[in-house]
């Protein structure tokens, strides 16, 4: 018996041994947790075109890998904790959902480098990364001030985060930039993919009058909905533009290869260190899809307004700005900071809802 | 078209598959059999219907693949439970994962592409009366399927022969088995049934509700038509009006929402789950008569000795 047992302990020395050797020579593993599928058409579709574009670009040198469908919430954890178990160098964790199991599984693998999207908390090894899709959303709120005949949008929505407020914020700031009195109606669908709910959630908005659709949920349901009733939407995330051919005014498409890339390559150097990225327009993390569907003069202003906010001429929270009841926020000229954007808990004026807290 | 009739037309969209998925897994869990993958068979309903019109261009054919690609994976779970008389809770939770994960794999080839709707029925005169032209006249095939579903499953149940077997299989099984009846066989096509129905019910999500093909589409609509066929105390008519009152309070509190009221959305948002159980519960109280329509076989294998 105790050879045997010494005979087990050489074979594993020897298999550490080679272990490590393989270390030194093995690519960088970088892994990714989605939220859903990688053909929703939507968010993670996005991010799994950021990953294959990772892949291409380091070609041998780096694998990927990547769970999809993980439920936000305590069950996040497990999936998280197995990536990091499989010897992942980079940890990629892709929903607001995910952040508190990031942080959780983070601190029992020091050595194991996390980036959480779209949240607000950071550690040693746990970097956040969130995109500015605030400012496409202004340029929509625009386009729909100048589409609509009605002059009430409709806006489906998810959960009532600081992104998804923003969001809302920025395209009623939009839209009253060029009509003071647009109104904006609000349906929360409490899910991020629920293709039957979305669609239901814009036949209640055109069935209460909103002539223009846009929103913050991840599938092309209400987008087809739009196209049935002959009205235009804008798309997520992702170019809808298949679903809705003669529908689709704009999309905000969010391209996070390039901030992939970015940080894979500081891992691989050793210089990877947490920090909180939030890049916009400017940066090319989310972009504009074609201005379609729309006359030339509407097309135009979008465009001065994408190249304005690129620029970092315009802002889409300047002053003044009044909150949903009537109080001050932003005086003239002034710019929200980022730290209260990230926590933004509250309506501009013009929002025809009530925020869920 | 008035604003009533839109939501009432949005009332029976939503409520369409879980009625038609709920009803065919009534008539399984009548012949003792708990079959918990309506979702699982549900999706795969969807994948086959979408896939089957886009390849074809008809959504007619989608809609029988539907109903085809149902009963198939029923069979799966048909002859674990029954040939083998496997655990029937576990292997109709594998049946659920094992769909989700096959449908996913399967629909890849179609994530994206524009869908083939199943059209509205149009009849000359009738479809452009006020109010009652488009809601009884004017819906999609699959809505008229789901009411001729609710009146032939409760005429089978109670008033033929066949469903007096079934339902004397679904109390008693070894009583059933003295007396000759083929218990298997029955059970086979109640689980095949229950799947056809959960597959047809997928094909609406696909041809009809949404157009199209993403994962996950079912969104555990498969769990809710589960979740009516109990507390709906297995009688057909308590099916119809749990999903009917189910897809009302779904619409309706979007309406709420758009229109502006001040409630939590949270709150509205668990309403529909919370008003159907409240509402079917209550109809459902006399103890006495759920006791009876409850097949006292539910979930237990049968082996019959040879």
């Amino acid at each position: 018996m105790k050879k045997l047992m010494i005979g087990l302990a050489g074979v594993a020395a020897m298999t550490l041994g080679m272990a490590s050797v393989a270390v030194a020579a093995e690519k960088t593993k970088v892994c990714f947790v989605y939220v859903g599928s990688k053909t929703d058409g939507g968010w993670t579709q996005a991010h799994d075109i950021g990953r294959q574009e990772l892949e291409t670009y380091f070609g041998d040198e780096v694998e990927t890998s990547f769970i999809e469908n993980v439920s936000e919430g305590p069950q996040a954890a497990a999936v998280i904790e197995r990536f990091a178990r499989a010897k992942c160098d980079l940890i990629f964790t892709t929903s607001f959902g995910f952040m508190d199991q990031t942080l959780e599984v983070a601190a029992k693998f020091p050595d194991v480098k996390f980036e959480h999207a779209t949240g607000y908390k950071n550690a040693a090894n746990v970097a956040s990364y969130n995109s500015r899709f605030y400012e496409g959303r202004y340029i929509q709120g625009q386009i729909a001030a100048k589409t609509s005949t009605k002059g009430v949008a409709g806006y489906i929505a998810s959960f009532p985060i600081p992104e998804v407020v923003q969001g809302i914020n920025a395209f009623t700031l939009g839209a009253q930039s060029v009509n003071p009195d647009f109104k904006l109606k609000v349906v929360w669908v409490n899910t991020w993919f629920d293709a039957g709910k979305e669609a239901d959630a814009a036949k209640a908005l055109i069935d209460q009058g909103v002539d223009i659709l846009t929103q913050h949920t991840d599938s092309t349901g209400p987008m087809q909905v739009a196209a049935e009733r002959g009205i235009k939407a804008f798309g997520q995330a992702s170019d809808m533009i298949s679903a809705g051919p003669n529908t689709q005014l704009t999309a905000i498409v969010d391209t996070w290869g390039a901030y992939y890339i970015k940080r894979t390559q500081a891992v691989m150097d050793g210089t990877w260190e947490t920090q909180s990225s939030w890049d916009g327009l400017a940066e090319g993390i989310l972009q504009m899809a074609p201005y379609t569907n729309m006359p030339d003069d509407i097309k135009a202003m979008a465009e001065a307004t994408e190249a304005a906010i690129i620029s970092g001429e315009l802002h889409p929270f300047t002053g003044p700005v009044m909150k949903q009841d009537g109080s001050a926020w932003l005086t003239e000229g002034e710019i929200a900071e980022d730290g209260v954007l990230l926590g933004l808990n509250f309506y501009v004026q013009g929002v025809d809802d009530q925020l869920p807290q | 078209m008035g604003m009533t009739e839109a939501i009432l037309l949005t009332i029976a969209t939503a409520a369409t598959p879980l009625l038609i998925a709920a009803l065919g897994e009534l008539v399984v869990e009548r012949s003792g059999v708990l079959n918990l993958g309506v979702e699982g068979m549900m999706i795969m309903g969807a994948v086959g219907g979408f896939a089957a019109a886009s390849l074809t261009g008809n959504p007619w054919v989608g809609v029988l693949v539907a109903i085809l690609f149902g009963a198939l994976t029923s069979l799966a779970f048909a002859f674990l439970t029954l040939s083998l008389a496997a655990n029937q809770v576990a292997t109709g939770l594998a049946l659920t994962i094992l769909g989700l994960g096959l449908s996913g794999l399967l629909g890849e080839p179609f994530v994206g592409q524009a869908g083939v709707k199943l059209a509205n029925i149009s009849i000359p005169v009738l479809t452009d009366l006020p109010l009652v032209g488009p809601l009884l006249f004017g819906q999609d095939p699959i809505f008229y399927m789901s009411i001729a579903l609710v009146i032939g499953v409760a005429w089978f149940l109670f008033k033929t022969r066949f469903g007096l077997t079934l339902r004397s299989i679904g109390d008693n099984h070894i009583s059933a088995h003295a007396l000759g009846i083929p218990v298997l066989r029955y059970r086979y096509f109640a689980v095949m049934f229950g799947g056809a129905c959960a597959g047809l019910a997928g094909g609406h999500l696909s041809l009809v509700y949404t157009p199209q093909w993403v994962e996950n589409m079912s969104a555990g609509r498969g769990w809710i038509a589960l979740a009516l066929v109990v507390f709906a105390s297995w009688r057909p008519a308590r099916v119809l009006a749990g999903a009917y009152l189910f897809g009302a309070v779904s619409i309706g509190q979007l309406h709420a929402q758009a229109l502006g009221v001040g409630v939590p959305s949270q709150l509205l948002t668990a309403l529909p789950y919370v008003a159907t159980i409240v509402v079917l519960v209550l109809i459902s109280q006399n103890v006495r008569t759920t006791l009876i329509n409850t097949p006292a076989m539910l979930g237990r294998a049968f082996v019959p000795e040879r």
